[in-house]
This record gives structure tokens, C-alpha cells and sequence, in this order.
């Protein structure tokens, strides 16, 4: 009897699963037709083509876009993946006051709509005479990309058994080696998703990297400013590709590892 | 004989002019230019051209709007060599003294624009920008889904195509139309004008008469049917006509706007003579004609329109006929009575 | 060394790149175009219109934040217990779409609700009428929920992943029904990851106006609408400061009476 309702839970489970993932991957599925579209417009399927993939490789714009997104997403995530993991680590040790300060001050960033932040980051960094760049571009990256990292990590850290890193402490273990061999590996699965989540922010934003850099420009940048022409299928087909790419590399790095170990 | 003298001959003139270029070879060979415009508003392959024949190579950076692109221009956050913004806009960028004069000596190609272009009100003389792209504010409508050829503005506002109309998200566009649709200027400054106007368009937004209000999206929206009348640019209107032949392009007879993208050259470029060089060349009839047939918006060189095959002259979106520009105006700068449209904009967006 | 000094890398990043250049918005905030101190931008943003489109946003924001709870929970809950094998694989599959651009997505999203998009010549071609979906608040929402549901669903996830299921089997065995178990066990396990996940969707939605604006058709003006357009259309910093700062403390008071809920950080010295 519990066996069979345990079934029927599964299913269901299952169920739900297959009908979120079904509403989040529609859109995708409409946007890989349309890569694939001769027709300019999204209006009506006019017949199969790769031409946009051609052309796609062909627009230098669109490369050099694409080699500047990758590089500040990257940079950005990994930096700021070190430094909101050190945050969260060291809030927890703090005191409630200067904690609360310091969360509100990580909400900021997520608060403050990207017009705003964009423009004032744009007016400080030419009130110090920093020339407006790719570097940046990635400091912005990477001020609204952290707090995201910070949140992700921090409920791993309350739901840490405090006594651990103190019995470590107390066996001898230097307090860096116990940070590295007992603390983080408790968080690692905040800390890959907050890395996730970082990434993703950077790979899509546009107004803050508008205001911030000058002449190079990322491919949130191109999609926007293409809007105005109307979107070309170029613009999808990169998409097309680049899901192709990181869902590949995904699913290949999960089979080997069995992503269990770090997620 | 005659036949190869007259090779002989041609071959000699190109060869004394072919010295001269030789000895000045590419005087701007290696310089960088920052080419900051709309997106893909120029035929790609002009640029390389350019630098084969200049040795000037050109980086191309986007805006999407010409404000935003003021915002930065403003901050002083530019490294731009040649911007491109619309008539409005160079009149502001003018007027606070954010352009570099051009010197016309450099660009004798000024001469292929077409007359009623040149010396325009918002830049007496061309002194600081020289016309790229041109084009109208209009409606563009679908012709299975009115009941008669639209003519006026009011067609927006009576209420025949309620539900059914797509607005333009755009302060001056949206605004400047109500005042034409009653009898005003574009570029007033009255306040009791601008009221009336703007009760025009908040009684709109409550009667429900709009279905959309937008930029960028109307064009693919137009094409797949979604409305019946949309106010809309005429480079647009080139682009969804070409896609969907029921639909028609009409500059009102109440009048409207005529819009000019221009070249110009922001203070702090530090490459200005090859940037006058890029406009030279952007103005040769050759170039103009790749630049058209890319973006497929008006081009403003004579050699060009001449060039029109007869489909395109009779477009009246590409072509214009001369008593519909007669009866457009530029935009002119209103940042001092920008107050005033704020507050009616605001009233507006948030009518319900 | 103190542990608390970890956090003195990212504090001085944050202060750089956060605090300062907000500076910048609180003395525009403050001032004219000229540059004078007022606080007539207050009093300008003071009125009931305002106001309105200001409670439109946070209702919207609200609407979506419980949405993707009520979504992303059972998700988050089910992808933690042990009936799926390939439930990592599943976590992945939750957020690539967010790899896609955003505003791709939301026109590819366009493209279904249209008058003649994919869902109504669908419902169409089964003989069923059209529906108006595109311009409705119904659109705004889903395309909200859209964006904003992986980021409910993986704070939630890590957090139960980490959860100690035989506390769950023992409540089992113990005759608790399922509702039971979940409501006075793993619910109050879980909170920390809700509160982040509720933190990490309200407060970016309240300042939404792309996906708003693409899938009402231009028809709900909400506050990061009208940021920008002071921003940008009118070239008025100071009001669209005004707002924003307006903006910010709404929204971090708000915040901070949900982190009351969280037990762990109302009263005990964790933080």
C-alpha cells in the first residue's frame, strides 16, 4: 500500500516537474524555430534556413561582441564568487548590527533599477578619470553580480552545524585550513549556485554595461540596439548555438562527475 | 586608331591622378575611428571599403535611442569620432556646444545632397552635420482592415479603429502628432496647446482606442496583422511593407514630421579631420547607393533618388511626394520647455 | 585573524561600486538641474498619480513573488527528494534558459500570446476561439514568473538538498500525514532559502519594465518605466532620482519585515 502511493507520488511529482520545465522551455523552442526561419519577421514561417547561422559567423561586430560577453562573464564570476563566498563567511562570523548593515547594503544592487546604477557608475567613473571600458564594465559586473552569490551562500551557512568549524578549530587545525577543509565544502552547493546565478546576471545585462564601457560592447548590448532595426534571426541563431553549447557542456560535465560531488 | 588613343588617353589620366594619390598615399593610414550609430545603419561592407581606400580603420559602437546616446555625449564619457543623431538632437548637441564646427573644405561630397536638405533650420548652413538617412512620421495601416484609405490623424483619436491602433512610445512623436492633429506646431511651446494636446491623448488612452504602445515592436506587429493603423517612421514602414504588401504608408494631411539622421563630430575627437574624411566619404553617390539598398531607409544623395527604380519612386515611404514633405517640419530642440511636456507625458502614460 | 574579516574584500567592493555611486542619486535626489538643494522632487512625486503606478508595481512584484513561490516550492521540494536519480541534471535544465537572452526570450514570449501567435492559431486550428492574451496583465505576470522562477527554485533547492531526510521519514513513520510533514518540518527547515529566494524575485520585479512593457503591449506603465523615461526621455536625473531613492527604501523596509519571519535572524545572535 505505502509502496504503491509512493508510486503515485513519484508521478505526480514527475508530473509537475515535466510541466515546469515544459513552461520554461516553450519560449526556447520558439526561438530555435525562429533561428531556423527564412523570413525575417517572426510572423510567419516562410521555409527552412540556415542563411542566419551564415551570416551570423560572417558579422564581425557579433563575434567581437561575443568574445567580450564571455570574458566579463567570466572574469566577473569568478571574482565575484570569491569575494561574495568571503563575504558570506565572514557575515556570519559578525555581529548581528554590522551583518543587517552589510546585507542591506548587498540589496542595493539588486534593489536599484540598472538605469540608475548604470548612470551613476558611468558618472563616478568619470568624476575619478577612469576611462570607460571593458575593465569597467566588469567592475560593474561584478558589484551586482556578487550579491547574488551572497545570498545563495549564506542560508548554506546558517544551516551549517556552527560546532564543526569550532571542533576543528579546537583539534589544531589552522583557522584557513579549517575555513578550506571543513567550511567549504559544507557550502560548495551555495556557492555553485551562486556562481550560476552570477553568471547568468552577466551574460544578460545591458543598460549597465551600455553606460560603463565605451567601445566594447556585449552581446545584451547588440540584442537591444538591434531591437530598433528589428531583431534579426541572427540574434536567435546565436542563441540556438549558444544553448546547444552550454547545455552540451553541462550535461557532458554532469554525466562524468556526477555533479552530486560539487552541486 | 581613334579607339586606341582614346585608351592611351584615358590611361594617361589615370595615371596623373593615380600620382597624386600615390605620393599622399593614405594621409590617415592607421588612424582608429570610433563610429558611434544605430545599429546596423550601415552597409558593412563599407566600412572595409573605406579602410582599403583610406587605411582608416573604423570600430563601430551602438546606441539605441538618440537620448540615451545624449546622456552619454553629456557626461563627457565619449571617445566618438563621427555620431550619427537625429535633427532635434544636433540642434541640442549645437546649442550646448557639445559638437566640433565641421570644416566643408574636407567635404566637398556635400554638394550630392539634396537642395531642400541642405542649410536645414536646426543646423543653418551645415556647419556642424551633414544628412545620412531622411524619412517622414506617418501611419501605416492595413487595407483589408480600414474601411477607407487613411488620410489624418484623426483617424486615432474618433474611435472607428478602437482597440486596433498601435501608438508610439515616444515623447515628441506621440505629443507632437495631437498637436498637429489640431492645427499646432510640433515644436510648440504654448502650455494651453499642449494641454489640449495632451487631453487628446490621455481621453485616447480611457476610451480604450489604443491596443499598443510601442517602438521598436511595431513594425513586426504591423506585418503579422496585429492592428489596424500604427504610428510609425517611415524607414520602418519600408521594412513591414516589404514584408506584408496590404499595407499602406500615409504622411497626414495635417502634417507631420520630417526627421534627418545626421554625421557629426563630438568635441574631444581626437581625429577629426579623418573623421571629415569618413563623412566625405559616406556622401560619395557610390557609397550612398551600397548604404540605401542596405538599410533600405531614404537616402538624401541626389545621384541616388535619381537612381530610384520606378517600384521605389512610386513608394511613397522611400519618395515622399513633394507636397507631403511641403507640409512636414523638423523638430526642433524643446529641452527649455521640457517641464511642461513632462508633466503631460506623464499624464498620459499613466491615463487609465 | 577574525573570521569577520573575510567579509572586508567584498564590504570595500560594495562601498566602491554600490554605496558611492548611489551618492550620486541621493544628491541628485536632493537638487535641481541647477544644482541647488530642494526637495521639490519630493513634493512633484507626491501625488495620488504617482502613487498609483507605484502600487501597480509592487502589486505586480507581490503577484509574481507568490507565483514563483508557489511554483518554485514544490519544484524546489521535489527536485531535493530522493525520487529522482537525475535530479542534478534536472537543477541544470531550470536555469539555462536564463543563458538565452533575456530579451529574445521575451519576444519569443511575444510570439505566443499574440492576437495571431502561436497559442491563438493553435487554439484556432482545434476549432476553439481566439483568447487576448498580449496587453493583459495576465501576459505581464507569466513573463515575470518566466524570468524570475529559477531564482526562487535554486535557493530553495540547496537549501533542502542539505536537508537530513530521516527526519522526514520519521515524521512518516510516526503517522504524520504529508501535509503535516511538510508544514512542521520541512517548511521551517527550509525558511532560510525561501527568505533568499523571496529576496532574490521581489526585489528585482518591483523595478521590471521590459518584460512589462513587451507583453502589455505598452499599455502598464510601471515605476522602472518611469525611471527610465525620467532618466532617459527627459533628460531629468533629479526626479528619476527621486523615485529610485523612494524606491529603495520601500523596498528594503519591506524587505526587512519579511527577514522578521525568518526566526533565525529576528533574535538569536547568528548574524
Amino acid at each position: 500500500m505505502k509502496v504503491r502511493s509512493h508510486r503515485a507520488g513519484k508521478l505526480l511529482k514527475g508530473l509537475w516537474l515535466a510541466l515546469v520545465l515544459a513552461f520554461l522551455y516553450i519560449p526556447i523552442i520558439v526561438m530555435i524555430a525562429l533561428s531556423f526561419n527564412a523570413s525575417v519577421s517572426r510572423a510567419a514561417w516562410t521555409g527552412f534556413t540556415l542563411d542566419w547561422y551564415v551570416k551570423l559567423f560572417k558579422s564581425k561586430q557579433i563575434m567581437a561582441a561575443l568574445n567580450v560577453t564571455i570574458t566579463v562573464a567570466v572574469i566577473a564570476t569568478v571574482v565575484s564568487t570569491v569575494l561574495g563566498t568571503l563575504g558570506a563567511i565572514g557575515m556570519h562570523a559578525m555581529s548581528t548590527g554590522m551583518a543587517n548593515l552589510l546585507i542591506n547594503v548587498s540589496y542595493l544592487p539588486m534593489t536599484t533599477p540598472d538605469i540608475v546604477t548604470g548612470v551613476s557608475l558611468m558618472l563616478m567613473f568619470i568624476f575619478v578619470k577612469v576611462p570607460l571600458g571593458k575593465w569597467t564594465m566588469i567592475m560593474a559586473h561584478i558589484a551586482f553580480d556578487t550579491p547574488y552569490v551572497l545570498f545563495s551562500v549564506m542560508p548554506k551557512l546558517r544551516q551549517m552545524n556552527p560546532n564543526l568549524y569550532e571542533a576543528a578549530l579546537d583539534l589544531g587545525c589552522h583557522p584557513a585550513k579549517a575555513l578550506y577543509k571543513v567550511i567549504i565544502p559544507e557550502i560548495m552547493p551555495g556557492i555553485v549556485t551562486g556562481a550560476l546565478l552570477a553568471f547568468t546576471m552577466s551574460l544578460d545585462d545591458f543598460v549597465i554595461s551600455y553606460f560603463t564601457s565605451n567601445t566594447d560592447q556585449n552581446l545584451a548590448m547588440i540584442v537591444y540596439s538591434a531591437a530598433r532595426r528589428g531583431v534579426e534571426p541572427t540574434m536567435y541563431a546565436l542563441s540556438t548555438l549558444m544553448f546547444i553549447v552550454v547545455l552540451g557542456l553541462l550535461l557532458i560535465v554532469n554525466r562524468r562527475n556526477g555533479l552530486e560531488d560539487i552541486a | 586608331m581613334k579607339k586606341i588613343a582614346v585608351i592611351l588617353l584615358v590611361a594617361l589620366l589615370a595615371g596623373l591622378f593615380a600620382l597624386p594619390a600615390l605620393a599622399e598615399d593614405k594621409p590617415f593610414a592607421g588612424t582608429e575611428l570610433v563610429v558611434y550609430n544605430w545599429y546596423d545603419y550601415i552597409d558593412p561592407s563599407v566600412l572595409d571599403l573605406f579602410q582599403e581606400e583610406t587605411g582608416i580603420e573604423v570600430t563601430y559602437v551602438n546606441f539605441t535611442q538618440n537620448e540615451d546616446m545624449y546622456a552619454r555625449l553629456e557626461a563627457g564619457a565619449g571617445a566618438y569620432d563621427v555620431v550619427f543623431p537625429s535633427e532635434y538632437m544636433i540642434e541640442r548637441l549645437i546649442k550646448e556646444d557639445r559638437l566640433e564646427a565641421l570644416n566643408l573644405d574636407n567635404i566637398p561630397n556635400l554638394e550630392n545632397i539634396l537642395d531642400n536638405l541642405r542649410d536645414p533650420s536646426y543646423d543653418p548652413g551645415n556647419a556642424y552635420s551633414v544628412p545620412y538617412m531622411w524619412g517622414t512620421l506617418g501611419i501605416l495601416y492595413n487595407e483589408d482592415m480600414v474601411s477607407a484609405p487613411i488620410t489624418s490623424w484623426t483617424s486615432l483619436f474618433d474611435g472607428e479603429y478602437k482597440g486596433s491602433i498601435f501608438m508610439m512610445n515616444s515623447l515628441r512623436d506621440t505629443i507632437g502628432l495631437a498637436l498637429k492633429t489640431l492645427g499646432y506646431s510640433m515644436n510648440t511651446r504654448d502650455e494651453a496647446q499642449l494641454r489640449e494636446a495632451g487631453d487628446m491623448l490621455v481621453k485616447q488612452r480611457q476610451d480604450k482606442l489604443i491596443s499598443g504602445n510601442f517602438v521598436d515592436e511595431t513594425k513586426d506587429k504591423m506585418v503579422a496583422n496585429e492592428a489596424a493603423l500604427a504610428v510609425i517612421y517611415s524607414g520602418d514602414a519600408l521594412y513591414a511593407m516589404e514584408k506584408n504588401d496590404r499595407l499602406r504608408y500615409v504622411v497626414p494631411d495635417e502634417g507631420s514630421n520630417i526627421w534627418v539622421d545626421g554625421m557629426c563630430i563630438p568635441k574631444g575627437s581626437a581625429h577629426k579631420e579623418a573623421a571629415e574624411c569618413f563623412i566625405n566619404f559616406m556622401c560619395r553617390p557610390d557609397i550612398a547607393q551600397m548604404n540605401m539598398d542596405y538599410i533600405y531607409y531614404s537616402s538624401p544623395v541626389k545621384q541616388v533618388v535619381e537612381n530610384l527604380d520606378e517600384e521605389q519612386t512610386a513608394n511613397v515611404a522611400m519618395n515622399p511626394p513633394e507636397e507631403w514633405v511641403d507640409r512636414c517640419e523638423y523638430y526642433h530642440d524643446i529641452s527649455d520647455a521640457m517641464n511642461l511636456y513632462e508633466g503631460i507625458w506623464m499624464e498620459v502614460q499613466m491615463a487609465r | 585573524m577574525k573570521r569577520s574579516w573575510y567579509a572586508a574584500p567584498y564590504g570595500l567592493w560594495m562601498v566602491l561600486f554600490t554605496v558611492v555611486p548611489l551618492l550620486f542619486v541621493l544628491y541628485y535626489a536632493f537638487t535641481d538641474s541647477s544644482g541647488a538643494f530642494t526637495v521639490n522632487n519630493f513634493v512633484k512625486i507626491a501625488s495620488p498619480m504617482y502613487g498609483l503606478v507605484l502600487w501597480d508595481s509592487l502589486r505586480l512584484a507581490f503577484f509574481c513573488t507568490l507565483l514563483c513561490l508557489l511554483i518554485g516550492y514544490p519544484t524546489a521540494y521535489f527536485l531535493a527528494s530522493r525520487d529522482f536519480s537525475n535530479a542534478q541534471t534536472l537543477v541544470v535544465l531550470i536555469l539555462v534558459p536564463m543563458w538565452m537572452n533575456f530579451l529574445l526570450r521575451t519576444y519569443a514570449m511575444m510570439t505566443l500570446f499574440e492576437n495571431n501567435g502561436v497559442i491563438n492559431t493553435l487554439l484556432e486550428s482545434l476549432g476553439l476561439g481566439r483568447i487576448q492574451m498580449i496587453g493583459t496583465e495576465g501576459a505581464v505576470l507569466v513573463g515575470m514568473v518566466y524570468n524570475f522562477l529559477p531564482f526562487m527554485v535554486l535557493p530553495v533547492y540547496t537549501v533542502l538538498k542539505k536537508m537530513d531526510y530521516s527526519v522526514i521519514e520519521a515524521a512518516e513513520d510516526l503517522g504524520a500525514s504529508p501535509i503535516r510533514v511538510v508544514s512542521r518540518v520541512v517548511l521551517p527547515m527550509s525558511i532560510p532559502g525561501v527568505v533568499s529566494g523571496i529576496t532574490m524575485v521581489f526585489m528585482p520585479a518591483v523595478t521590471t519594465f521590459a518584460i512589462s512593457r513587451m507583453l502589455s503591449s505598452g499599455m502598464i506603465y510601471l515605476v522602472g518605466d518611469m525611471i527610465e523615461d525620467y532618466f532617459i526621455a527627459m533628460n531629468n536625473r533629479n526626479v528619476g532620482s527621486t523615485i529610485s531613492l523612494v524606491m529603495l527604501v520601500l523596498i528594503i523596509l519591506s524587505i526587512g519585515l519579511l527577514r522578521k519571519v525568518d526566526p533565525d535572524n529576528s533574535g538569536g545572535g547568528l548574524w
